[in-house]
């Protein structure tokens, strides 16, 4: 950190410049400016994958204060009310209706947890192109891949809150998955529903999850994150060290201030980012029924399941490593090893900085092999997401039945991670630059 | 500082304008949240107005009716019980019913629109008991009792007309809640001609 | 990068479905047509009020389509005294159960949950209602071809009539109903179309709103775009 060879602010004698000494004399308000905005330099030729980091920064904002409003409206209880509906979705229809502005608070926060994975998927696809996960920022990455999962449990626990069809029946399915290991399963998923079936108890407890656990173990993760992230410095689309370059005053040639060149910059991503989601938020809130299921808008019914259950679209790629594996192995379900697969599949990601052995960084100059295997990871991912929104039985154009192509892209995606030692060393590249370039 | 190199002074023009329109914008953006903040639909629907049915009130007795979530009780005042409103002005704190503790038609000598229906809130402006009522002579707490209410919990006492007795904890009159007679059988109560 | 971006595009072909096909009819648009919502308001009150409930829907919101406090409480109101209480019914949901196998849902949000791959949810409820046909082999007497073996019986056979189901599948009027079919579907879309309005009310103000941000943002963009590039002249 800059700090330890920081000088302390004198004042200039004016009264912003007294209470600015007298401030830093008791916390590092000015060292902390400089070390991470006006002081921290970033490559100077950030192009327009770098606008994701900040924006998912947004939008965890705006969940949680958007969050903290509608808390003040929700009843988070399975029982039914006079009407015979649960009380839990009446609740959100009562934000919907009767709260003042209640149905933008919730519009902004059912597009906001869609938007969050966009523009998180975006942010992990920018690492995997540049390599922003090598050395030295392989922490970096770790705890990115951490706060991927937990956004994943956060988005499946707030999924529950509506008490909808999809709500109730999802999380049945999900939470049954745990049934699936050895000897603890039945027990684990028992624990975790607080009931023998999914009722109130596991209402009341994902709230909580919701609401404050794990809301403070990302807000943790992310300051992890951006700690792990100034103290390396930045990557950029050259996968060039800037810090390799420095001029007499220990400045990175190739590095600018994040402040003022990076605040401004991302503040025109925000907006054109904020123009996006407002198309969405007003004019089709509900995405084509991805963003908020239809069936959703059924209260939930122990009694009647639903023709077709799935996982809202950021889970779906995922769902369909899970439903791939149908073969048991040592003796045991092949539900647990579905199980398996699709931990495995969030999981490997973490394993990407030793994986990659390219002497290169960035994709600009890697060689053909990478550029076609991430190329055909990259429509596996997309294909393995859409069928997962499909039933099983699900065939393209009515021929091709969706299972073995499932299967077929499940064990390429594996595959390319698995493989990548090997190929990345061994593919061509070409010669990094030593300084960045703008291309 | 004055603008002498053009760079300058419209990177200073342009920061200015974005932040103005940014901070608009912020502005018009926590409007929503502050007021959602406000009653609800749900909220405003439990205030809405309340009818009472005053046809079988006979003189003499008390109904009460809950509005807001409170007790408002309609007293039918005899002429005997009228009479004895003037007879204690001197030992009330706000005889006149200076403050105000009712709406603009109810100031008046027996603080209600007709002089025998009495319409006030239940509630003691001390602490928020609910009073009891003591019209009986035989009732009597003070001297010279013309009949009125009993607060059990520190013990503050109102008249007929909801006028609190000087020296008890409560400071001021009972109060009387906007109404309004549609027609001499029914009262509504939480409304009234001016639209409360 | 191109290579990424050129295989992404056949993701979108490949968003035919194969499931079991629904042909529903395109429900017209009532939206703007406030008579036409008033109208529906009192078809729903008259003929549906009386088994399902609308419980999130408050009876003083229908001053989003016109009408005053005073209309509503003479014309509408039938289940409730005060002019702000939702339009709940009567009925016990284990008596409904019992009476007719399962209770007849709450409608409020019918026309959002009833969206499919097939077509929006109005389009499926103006199929619905105009596709009862006679089965002696049900309780009611009555099936659907959208909703095969349903529990309610057809509420609306007055207006339309009886239809029956051909051995071609396909449906006949046997007895005309107090309205001609063209008519029928006109009632039919008017009530559709305010079952699309209780779902979302503020479904109008929503769009309108959304054009004044757009707007707005358009303009925040210019602004912090100019600045960006003022700022950024420095940087080679």
């Amino acid at each position: 950190m800059a700090a330890s060879n920081y000088e302390k602010f004198k004042s200039d004698g004016t009264l912003l410049g007294n209470v600015t000494e007298w401030m830093d004399a008791r916390f590092p308000m000015t060292s902390m400016w400089k070390a991470h905005l006006s002081e921290y330099y970033a490559p100077k030729n950030f192009n327009f994958w770098y606008f994701f980091g900040s924006l998912a920064l947004l939008v965890l904002v705006m969940q949680i204060v958007t969050g903290i409003f509608l808390v003040m409206h929700y009843k988070p209880d399975a029982s039914l009310n006079a009407s015979g509906v649960p009380v839990a979705f009446a609740s959100v229809e009562y934000i919907m209706r009767d709260v003042p502005w209640g149905w933008m608070i919730r519009y902004l926060h059912s597009t906001g947890a869609s938007a969050f994975f966009i523009v998180v998927y975006l942010h992990m696809f920018r690492g995997m192109l540049y390599g922003s996960y090598r050395q030295p920022r392989e922490l970096l990455w770790i705890f990115g891949v951490m706060i991927y999962l937990a956004l994943m449990a956060e988005a499946f626990a707030g999924y529950l809150l509506p008490w909808g069809q999809m709500s109730y029946w999802g999380a049945q399915v999900i939470l049954n998955l745990f049934s699936a290991i050895p000897l603890v399963g039945n027990d684990l998923a028992t624990w975790i529903r607080g009931d023998f079936v999914i009722g109130d108890a596991t209402l009341n407890r994902m709230f909580s999850f919701h609401v404050i656990a794990i809301p403070l173990v990302l807000l943790g993760l992310v300051v992890a994150h951006v700690l792990a992230l100034h103290e390396v410095g930045s990557n950029n689309p050259d996968g060039v060290e800037i810090k390799k370059k420095k001029d007499e005053r220990g400045i990175p040639l190739d590095g600018i201030p994040f402040h003022p060149y990076y605040t401004v910059k991302d503040i025109v991503g925000v907006v054109a980012f904020l123009m996006v989601f407002s198309v969405i938020m007003f004019f089709m809130p509900e995405g084509g029924g991805y963003f908020l299921e239809y069936n959703n808008f059924v209260p939930a019914d122990p009694m009647v399941t639903p023709p077709h259950i799935a996982p809202v679209w950021y889970f779906t790629p995922y769902y369909s490593l899970l439903r791939a594996v149908t073969y048991p192995l040592f003796g045991v379900d092949a539900k647990f090893w579905g199980v398996v697969a699709m931990g495995a599949g969030v999981v490997i990601f973490a394993f990407l900085p030793w994986l990659d052995r390219s002497p290169v960084k960035s994709i600009r100059y890697r060689g053909p092999v990478y550029k076609t295997l991430l190329a055909i990871w990259v429509v596996a991912f997309f294909i393995l997401g859409f069928l997962g929104t499909k039933p099983p039985a699900y065939s393209f154009f009515g021929i091709i039945p969706g299972a073995p192509v499932a299967q077929l892209f499940a064990v390429y995606y594996f595959l390319f991670f698995f493989t990548m030692p090997v190929w990345s060393k061994i593919d061509k590249c070409q010669p990094e630059p030593d300084r960045v370039t703008f291309k | 500082m004055s603008c002498d190199e053009k760079v300058d002074c419209g990177r200073r023009r342009l920061l200015v304008a974005t932040a103005a329109a940014g901070g608009a914008a912020g502005v018009v953006a926590v409007v929503p949240f502050v007021a959602s903040m406000l009653p609800s639909e749900r909220a405003k629907s439990a205030g809405a107005p309340v009818e009472a049915d005053i046809s079988k009130l006979a003189p003499g007795e008390m109904m009460t009716v809950e509005w807001r979530g409170k007790p408002v009780w309609i007293i039918h005042r005899t002429p005997e019980m009228l009479e004895g409103l003037a007879k204690i002005e001197g030992k009330l704190v706000d005889p006149q019913s200076e403050k105000e503790m009712q709406p603009d038609y109810c100031k008046n000598a027996h603080r209600s629109i007709k002089p025998e229906i009495m319409v006030a809130v239940g509630i003691c402006t001390h602490l928020g008991c609910s009073p009891t009522s003591r019209f009986k002579p035989s009732d009597a707490i003070e001297a010279d009792w013309q009949g009125g209410f009993l607060c059990p919990c520190h013990g503050s006492t109102f008249d007929l007309a909801g006028r609190v007795y000087q020296n008890k904890p409560a400071p001021t009159n009972l109060e009387i809640p906007p109404h309004k007679y549609l027609s001499d059988a029914r009262i509504v109560i939480g409304e009234d001609t001016k639209g409360a | 990068m191109k290579k990424l971006l050129l295989s992404l595009l056949i993701v979108p072909a490949l968003a035919f479905a194969s499931g079991a096909e629904l042909h529903l009819d395109k429900a017209p648009d009532r939206a703007h047509d406030t008579a036409a919502l008033q109208n529906g308001a009192k078809l729903f009150v008259n003929y549906c009020l009386g088994c399902h409930s609308a419980s999130y829907m408050r009876y003083n919101r229908l001053q989003d389509i016109g009408l005053t406090d005073d209309q509503i409480r003479e014309n509408l109101m039938f289940t409730a005294d005060k002019v702000g209480e939702p339009m709940r019914i009567a009925m016990q949901r284990a008596e409904a159960k019992q009476w007719f196998g399962a209770a007849p849902p709450d409608l409020t949000v019918i026309a959002r949950a009833r969206a499919s791959e097939f077509g929006s949810g109005p389009d499926w409820l103006y199929t619905y209602l105009r596709t009862f046909y006679r089965d002696d082999t049900r309780p009611t007497g009555w099936n659907n071809v959208v909703f095969a073996n349903v529990g309610m019986p057809h509420a609306l056979w007055e207006l339309q009539g009886e239809q029956v189901m051909g051995a071609d599948h396909e449906l006949k009027l046997a007895k005309p109903g107090l309205l001609k079919p063209e008519d029928y579907d006109t009632q039919v879309a008017d009530l559709v179309g305010f079952l699309k309005y209780m779902g979302e009310p503020v479904g109008e103000f929503r769009k309108k709103l959304g054009v004044v941000v757009l707007i707005a943002l358009g303009l925040l963009f210019a602004l912090s775009y100019a600045l960006k590039r003022e700022y950024w002249k420095d940087v080679h």
